[in-house]
Parts: structure tokens; C-alpha cells; sequence
């Protein structure tokens, strides 16, 4: 009796503690980002709290100015461009490396899913050495390389997971009916693994939209891109500027996040 | 289009393994080709890169360019006590002249630099008093321009860096050099800055996997385990996070932590300071901040895992009268160990190159190796160290990828 008691007492303890622990770490992960909308409306410069009025002049700021219209422009031209490559090059290694003819897997894969996981410093080191003398440092072209490499591993690793869920009997019902590869591949396998697809290139884009350390090394003084110019804001002052484009970029963040979660619905349903 | 070809009925007649292997050798190519394209890009742009980079770790042909010819007679030389014949100094005489018409000397100079500060001031000082006026022998005439071309160890020095390989640059990245007797020994105490910075580095990055191993295990069994539309709710709290812009972030950490910030006005507010307490450009802004951009991704690698446990065994175990703490140690917590691997390898390799978070939060004493290989390349130029730092620093991170391989293995590894 006392033994059943304790057990249930100490294991309902046990919840509220995970529950209670749960809650902090949740808050202190959600802070930052509440904390930091609302002073971007605050007409102060010091960035505290209670906020005594309120200005959307900041946000003004940032698009009265030429340049961090070009430098919001350069980051969309850059991160597109960007995806767009490592979007098509990590789709088709996908389908290979699925196949379970692949050869040299554990060679392979490693490489592929590398620029994730070498530190980024020795990539931006690296790059700068290889892309000067080719004329490389400075131009949209070489950021787009560097960021298009960057992003592939995550297509890589998205479009595997989505494969694995791909029956290839399909594919081959489909040649058998006739279907060329490219028909069998559009018409059948490409609407089974575009959410795997799609949220590939979400990750791809983010990686460059928020990639700092190659755009210093490599994007010289002409390649502005927004974590680059909040990069150098922080170093050198903040000003309220940094803090509106935090904001904005905040909403970006959840634009992300509810098109991800509208993907891994779809792919839960069409899984279904 | 897709038919049989006479070629391979030919062979399925003759040999039906030999038809077979060939088989699956066209499938292994076909599925192979898929790959080619992005290999051959990753290639061009990502391996061949860091290849060139770990060469320069080894390479040093700046004082052979601009010297050869001292070079090669020096080769001969066997070192200190003596000086090198006087046909070396004439040499030197003659290929420092040519090195500053070549415009090479300047490259030579500041590499010569890296062995021994002060030498390129030496190697500057010595060219413009030349050619020697004085009608003297140059063996003279040089120790009299400095008197340091007297003393063997200035030479022996030259001779160590007039070589087109050397294992200096990755020596002096574990803090260690060539004594005059040939051993490899440690560097002065108030030079040896790498061992340290790697330590930290390691140190750093496992107090931060740690950290979010603690605080993200709970809060992925808790969204495990509650009703899928309130773990989806609490999801966000996750998620939102973890798409929002690193540097945002950072800013708001920056923000929150500065001396007149939220967090010290709370502390002072509720009395526990009275003075604003140090927050951050020390180690614990560092922490606060690597964290916060890493805990999401611990807790989403267990929720993945931990979503697909059967609650069955745990209770299984319960009615078989285990305690539930033991049930949960040893029955449930087993089984979410790869998500704990796969969390710990993303969270300890993800820190390992951390570069911006510690350079914003972080004080003088927190550099991480990621900014030692940056000053190196930005400031001292000095690119054969900054690829010796960065072989060690992808070694140790290969090397935790071979760990995590063996244990886990990386088709584990899953996003979203």
C-alpha cells in the first residue's frame, strides 16, 4: 500500500518537474525573439524596457535607404539563385544514392553531406584562397557557388527521407506502361517527393539568407547581404535600424515555419 | 527503346552470372550518374578548396622564390656552431638585390617573420645598405649591417624556411617547433596560444551539448508524450526559434544581456543584484548563446525519435513491477538513443566551427579555433598556419563524424 503510494507521488513529481523544467526552457528559447519586435517599434535609442512611445520610423529608415533596398534585393537574387542549384544538383544525387544499386555509399555520402558539417570558417578560408585568383571574390557568381554548395546536404538529406517512403514499384509500373525515364520520373516520382523537395529548398534558402562568415570572406565590399550589414551593425553600434530588420527578419522566420509546417502536411496526407 | 539488345542476349545465352553482373553493373553506373553532377560541383567547390587550403599547411616556397640561390647552398650547409662559407653571404648579397626588383622579397620577409619576430625588419634593413660600398667580403660586410647575420641560429632559421615543404606551420599549430638540435620541442610559454585555443574550443562546445542534452531531453519526452495539439502548439515555441535569423538572435541576446539590459534590470528590480552583473564578452554570454541556437536542434532530433516509442514496453516493464524510474532508465531511455546521438553529434559539431556567436557574446578570453583561423588569414596573412589550424579542426570534427557513424550511422540523420 505505502509502496504504491510513494510510486504514484514520486512519478507525479517526476511530471511537474519535466513539466516545469519544459516551461523555462521554452520561454528561454521564445524570448529573444518576442523581446526584440517590440523595441524595434520603441522611439528610444537605448534598447530597454518600458517602452515610452512608439515609432514605425526605424522600418521607415530601412526602406527610405537605397542601400538596404539593394542589400534585402542582393540577399533574395543570392539566396534563389543559390537554391535553385542546390535544389536540382541535391535532387538527382538524391534518387541515386536511394537506389540500392548505388556503389561506394559510404565514400559517397560522407562527401555529400560534408558542407554541413566542416566548420564554415575553413570553407570561407578555402574559398577565398581557390576563388581569387579566378576573379571569384567579390561577384554574385562566387557567392552563389559558395552558398549553392552550402545548401546541398540539406536537399540531400530531405529528398533521401522522402524516398524512403517511395515505392519504386511505381516508377517501373510506369516504364513498363511505356513511360520514358524523364515521363516516369515528372508524372510519377517528382508529385511523391516534392515536399521532401520543397522543404529542402526552404532549409538551402535559409542556410544562405543567414549566412554571415563565406560573405566576408569572399563577397569583398560589393556583395551586401542582410546578415552581413547586421553583422557589422552589431560590431559596431546598434542602432534601431538593426533592431527593425531583426523584426522584419523575425517574420520571415514565421513565414518559414508555417510554409514547413504546410509542406509536412501535405506530405503526411499524401502519405496517407 | 528500352528492348534487350542482341549484345546482351548474347551474353545471357553464354554466361547467365556473367549477364547478371553485368546487369547490375549498368544499374550501379545508372544510379551513380544521378550523383555525378553534384559531386563534380562539391568537387570544384567545396573539396578542391579545402584541399588547396591543407596543402598550404605544408607548403612555403616564399624565401625559395625569393632567394634560390642562397636556398640551394644552404642546403648543403650542416648547420650551427658555424656560419654558413662566405660564397653564402655573397649570395644572399646578390639574391636580396634581385628579390627587390623581383618584387618577391616582401612575401619572403614576412614569412621569415613567423619564425623569429623581428626578421623582417632585418631582411628590409639589410637590402637597403646594399651593395655594399665599403669593397669588403660580404661574410664581413653583413654581421657589420647587422649583427645578427653573425649568429648561426639567424641562419639556421633562413635555412628552415627556404624550403618548398615544411612541417612548421603544423607544428607550430600544436604549439611546437624545431630546436637548433633538430627535436621538436615546445614553444616559449607566452607563445603557446593553440593547444589552449583547441582545448577551449572542446571545452566550449562540450559544455554546450551538455546544456542542451539537459535541457532539451525533458522537453522533447514532454512533446512526445503529451496530445498532438498541444505538442504541436508548444512546437512553435521550438521551431520559430529555430528559423529565426542567427544574428537576430544574437542581437537580441546583445540586447538582453548588456548592462543596462532587460535581464539586469530584472536581477536589480527583484533585488538578488545591486549592481548590473556581467552577462555577456565573457564565457557566459558564450553559453547563453550557443545554446540558444542549438537547443532546437537537440530537441527536435529526440522528438523524432521519441514520437515513434510505443508506450507498451514502458508500461510492460511497470506491471512487471519495475519502479517507473527504472522502467524509464532502463526501458525507455535506450530506446531514444539515437535521437540523443544524433542530437549530441549536431549540437558538438555545430559548435566546434562556431564563429559568430563568440565573437559577439564572447570576451578576450573565449576565442574559439573558427576565429584564431580567421585572424590568421585577415590580419597576419599567414596562410600556411591558418591551414594547419583548420587540418586539426577538420580532423577532430571528421573524427567525431566517424564516431557518430559507428554508433548511430548518418542515414540517422534527418531534418524537419
Amino acid at each position: 500500500m505505502s509502496v504504491e503510494t510513494t510510486t504514484v507521488l514520486s512519478e507525479r513529481l517526476a511530471r511537474r518537474g519535466v513539466r516545469i523544467l519544459s516551461a523555462a526552457v521554452l520561454i528561454f528559447l521564445i524570448t529573444p525573439v518576442l523581446v526584440i519586435v517590440p523595441l524595434s517599434f520603441s522611439q528610444s535609442t537605448y534598447f530597454s524596457y518600458p517602452i515610452t512611445g512608439l515609432t514605425l520610423g526605424w522600418y521607415e529608415t530601412i526602406f527610405a535607404s537605397a542601400e538596404w533596398r539593394a542589400t534585402i534585393l542582393n540577399s533574395f537574387v543570392i539566396g534563389l539563385s543559390a537554391t535553385a542549384i542546390a535544389t536540382v544538383l541535391g535532387t538527382l544525387a538524391a534518387i541515386g544514392i536511394s537506389r540500392p544499386s548505388f556503389p561506394f555509399r559510404g565514400l559517397i555520402v560522407p562527401i555529400l553531406i560534408a558542407p554541413m558539417i566542416i566548420p564554415i570558417v575553413v570553407v570561407a578560408v578555402s574559398l577565398y584562397l581557390v576563388f581569387a585568383p579566378l576573379g571569384l571574390i567579390n561577384t554574385h557568381l562566387g557567392v552563389i557557388l559558395a552558398h549553392a554548395a552550402l545548401g546541398t546536404p540539406f536537399v540531400v538529406i530531405t529528398v533521401t527521407a522522402r524516398l524512403m517512403a517511395f515505392d519504386n514499384t511505381l516508377s517501373r509500373a510506369a516504364a513498363s506502361l511505356g513511360a520514358s525515364p524523364w515521363i516516369a520520373f515528372r508524372r510519377v516520382m517528382l508529385p511523391q517527393i516534392l515536399p521532401g523537395v520543397a522543404t529542402g529548398s526552404v532549409f538551402a534558402f535559409a542556410t544562405s539568407f543567414d549566412e554571415v562568415v563565406v560573405i566576408l570572406f569572399i563577397g569583398g565590399t560589393e556583395q551586401r547581404t542582410i546578415p552581413r550589414q547586421m553583422w557589422a551593425g552589431i560590431r559596431d553600434q546598434i542602432n534601431p535600424t538593426i533592431l527593425a530588420m531583426a523584426g522584419l527578419l523575425t517574420i520571415f522566420a514565421v513565414v518559414l515555419f508555417l510554409v514547413i509546417g504546410w509542406l509536412q502536411g501535405r506530405s503526411s496526407a499524401s502519405a496517407r | 527503346m528500352n528492348g534487350i539488345s542482341p549484345q546482351q542476349v548474347q551474353i545471357r545465352t553464354t554466361d547467365p552470372r556473367a549477364g547478371y553482373r553485368a546487369a547490375r553493373r549498368r544499374e550501379a553506373l545508372r544510379a551513380f550518374i544521378l550523383a555525378v553532377p553534384l559531386l563534380v560541383f562539391l568537387l570544384a567547390t567545396f573539396i578542391y578548396p579545402i584541399g588547396k587550403l591543407f596543402l598550404m599547411s605544408v607548403q612555403s616556397g616564399e624565401v625559395v622564390n625569393a632567394i634560390p640561390g642562397t636556398a640551394t647552398l644552404l642546403a648543403d650547409w650542416p648547420g650551427p656552431p658555424d656560419l654558413p662559407s662566405p660564397q653564402v653571404f655573397d649570395r644572399l648579397a646578390a639574391d636580396l638585390q634581385k628579390a627587390q626588383q623581383d618584387g618577391t622579397l616582401a612575401a619572403a620577409a614576412r614569412r621569415l617573420n613567423n619564425y623569429e619576430p623581428g626578421f623582417r625588419t632585418l631582411m628590409l634593413k639589410t637590402v637597403r645598405q646594399l651593395p655594399s660600398t665599403s669593397g669588403l667580403p660580404y661574410s664581413e660586410e653583413l654581421p657589420r649591417i647587422d649583427k645578427r647575420w653573425g649568429d648561426a641560429e639567424t641562419w639556421r632559421l633562413l635555412k628552415r624556411a627556404a624550403t618548398r615543404y615544411t612541417p612548421d606551420f603544423l607544428l607550430t599549430a600544436m604549439d611546437r617547433e624545431v630546436a637548433p638540435d633538430q627535436s621538436i620541442v615546445p614553444v616559449e610559454k607566452t607563445q603557446a596560444v593553440y593547444v589552449d585555443a583547441f582545448l577551449r574550443t572542446f571545452s566550449i562546445s562540450g559544455a554546450v551539448t551538455l546544456i542542451c542534452l539537459i535541457l532539451g531531453y525533458p522537453v522533447a519526452f514532454l512533446l512526445a508524450t503529451l496530445p498532438a495539439r498541444k505538442s504541436n502548439l508548444l512546437l512553435i515555441f521550438v521551431i520559430v526559434p529555430f528559423w529565426t535569423s542567427l544574428l537576430v538572435r544574437t542581437t537580441a541576446w546583445y540586447v538582453l544581456l548588456q548592462p543596462n539590459g532587460v535581464v539586469n534590470s530584472l536581477l536589480i528590480a527583484s533585488g538578488l543584484t545591486t549592481e548590473p552583473a556581467a552577462l555577456m564578452f565573457n564565457r557566459l554570454g558564450v553559453l547563453i548563446g550557443m545554446t540558444h541556437v542549438l537547443l532546437p536542434f537537440m530537441i527536435l532530433a529526440n522528438y523524432a525519435v521519441m514520437r515513434g516509442i510505443p508506450p507498451v514496453y514502458q508500461r510492460a516493464a511497470v506491471s512487471l513491477g519495475a519502479h517507473p524510474a527504472v522502467a524509464f532508465l532502463r526501458v525507455y531511455v535506450p530506446q531514444t538513443m539515437p535521437g540523443i546521438g544524433t542530437g549530441m553529434f549536431l549540437v558538438f559539431v555545430l559548435s566546434l566551427g562556431y564563429y559568430i556567436t563568440p565573437a559577439l557574446l564572447g570576451g578576450a578570453g573565449d576565442e574559439m579555433i573558427s576565429q584564431l583561423v580567421a585572424l590568421q588569414m585577415e590580419r597576419q596573412l599567414n596562410w600556411g598556419l591558418a591551414g594547419a589550424l583548420s587540418v586539426y579542426l577538420v580532423i577532430f570534427t571528421l573524427a567525431v563524424y566517424a564516431v557518430f557513424n559507428r554508433l548511430v550511422g548518418i542515414d540517422r540523420l534527418r531534418l524537419g
